[in-house]
């Protein structure tokens, strides 16, 4: 039960992307479709969950001094490889979002993670705060892009829904659209936050 | 087409019709961070031309000249930009506090956060990508900082008018900022089609 409290805090009263906020560019930018959003969070897997194992079990040989740049080496090798695998099995895809996938390394979630969970905790519990993370991560970019795609296309991932006399509102999958739908989610947590501070 | 006029072209494209921040939405985290105040912005804009264009040169270098003849490029691209921009950082941090303190003074606190800023990364990428010559990376990375210049000093103009107006208290706080950058991303969108 403990070990599920783990997953659970990450998904959602510490949620990287509505709650702190970090990891901002790239779920803004992949989330037009659901097909992309569900390839980023696919290569984020890849990078998070091993990257913590990692971080997490030469935790005790790493010399707090130089800890940033062997996680940055460490998060680097599995964006490589996450980078490898999805241009071999998912192309298409990979061709359109290319630069947010490199562009892993530097996502501040999983360096926010190694630094603040990782390099303090077990193996396992790593592992577990992975999953956690990714799961949250994942979620509110599948949220955010079944509204897009769907307003914007009338279509989820790449299925047509709507009947042809459906006009698309074509706005919703270009880029201002993502930073409204942020606005309108952020506005809603942050109101959210203050009217619970309020009752207290 | 001459050479300049391509060069003019990659300065436009990569300014304007495709901002790294209104449109490609890399460097978020300075650009709703920062623009709180019109100083803090300008100071960063000047950090992020700076260290954008040296490590677009350094970033050719190493791409043309070991990574490319030596067949490594796909395995170890991403591994030797992040470590050499990383430590490049590093390294104009240590020079700059030495030579000038003026201008660290000035400088000095937004070079460590450049160093983990994804838009000096994806700037390399992008040249890596486009398979820029030597001149056309150098304007390609001006030209992308100057757009994230542009973009700050917007954002940071419109929250400072904003201070004293009348915010709903939805939207108080980063919210409005997000609202404001769409609109922003909406004025930037009418320059797309201008280059064929």
């Amino acid at each position: 039960m403990k070990k599920l409290k783990i997953i659970w805090d990450a998904i959602i009263p510490n949620n990287p992307v509505l709650i702190i906020s970090i990891g901002l560019c790239s779920t803004i930018a992949v989330s037009n479709s659901v097909q992309s959003a569900l390839l980023m969070t696919f290569a984020f897997a890849l990078v998070q969950i091993p990257s913590n194992v990692i971080v997490s079990s030469i935790r005790k040989i790493t010399p707090n001094e130089i800890r940033v740049p062997i996680f940055v080496t460490v998060i680097a090798a599995f964006t490589t490889i996450a980078a490898l695998i999805s241009e071999a099995y998912f192309n298409a895809i990979y061709q359109i979002i290319k630069l947010y996938i490199l562009l892993v390394v530097v996502n501040c979630i999983i360096i926010g993670r190694a630094e603040a969970y990782a390099y303090h905790n077990g193996i396992f519990d790593s592992f577990l705060d992975g999953v956690g993370n990714t799961i949250g991560y994942g979620l509110v970019l599948l949220a955010i892009a079944i509204v897009r795609e769907f307003i914007g296309k009338g279509s989820l991932a790449g299925i047509q829904l709507m009947p042809d006399s459906y006009q698309p509102m074509l706005l919703m999958v270009l880029p201002p659209a993502g930073f409204i739908m942020i606005g309108i989610l952020t506005g809603a947590i942050e109101t959210y936050l203050r009217n619970k501070e309020g009752k207290r | 087409m001459s050479y300049v006029e391509n060069l003019l072209k990659i300065f436009v494209s990569s300014t304007i019709i495709n901002n790294i921040i209104l449109i490609q939405f890399l460097g978020l985290c300075s650009y709703i961070g920062l623009t709180d105040s019109l100083t803090n912005s300008i100071g960063m804009s000047f950090a992020v031309i700076f260290v954008t264009v040296s490590s677009s040169i350094l970033a050719w270098m190493i791409d043309n000249w070991i990574l490319i003849p030596t067949g490594l490029q796909p395995a170890l691209q991403i591994t030797a930009f992040i470590l050499v921009i990383g430590s490049f950082v590093g390294l104009v941090e240590i020079y700059i506090k030495k030579a000038s303190p003026n201008l660290y003074k000035a400088m000095g606190i937004y070079l460590p956060l450049i160093a983990t800023n994804c838009l000096i990364l994806g700037a390399t990428f992008i040249n890596s990508m486009n398979k820029y010559d030597f001149v056309e990376s150098i304007v390609s990375g001006f030209g992308i900082a100057f757009g994230y210049a542009i973009a700050m000093l917007l954002l940071a103009g419109i929250r400072e008018r904003l201070r004293n107006s009348d915010v709903p208290s939805f939207f108080k706080g980063k919210a409005i900022a997000f609202m404001i950058s769409g609109i922003l991303s909406l004025a930037f969108l009418g320059f797309s089609g201008m280059i064929k």
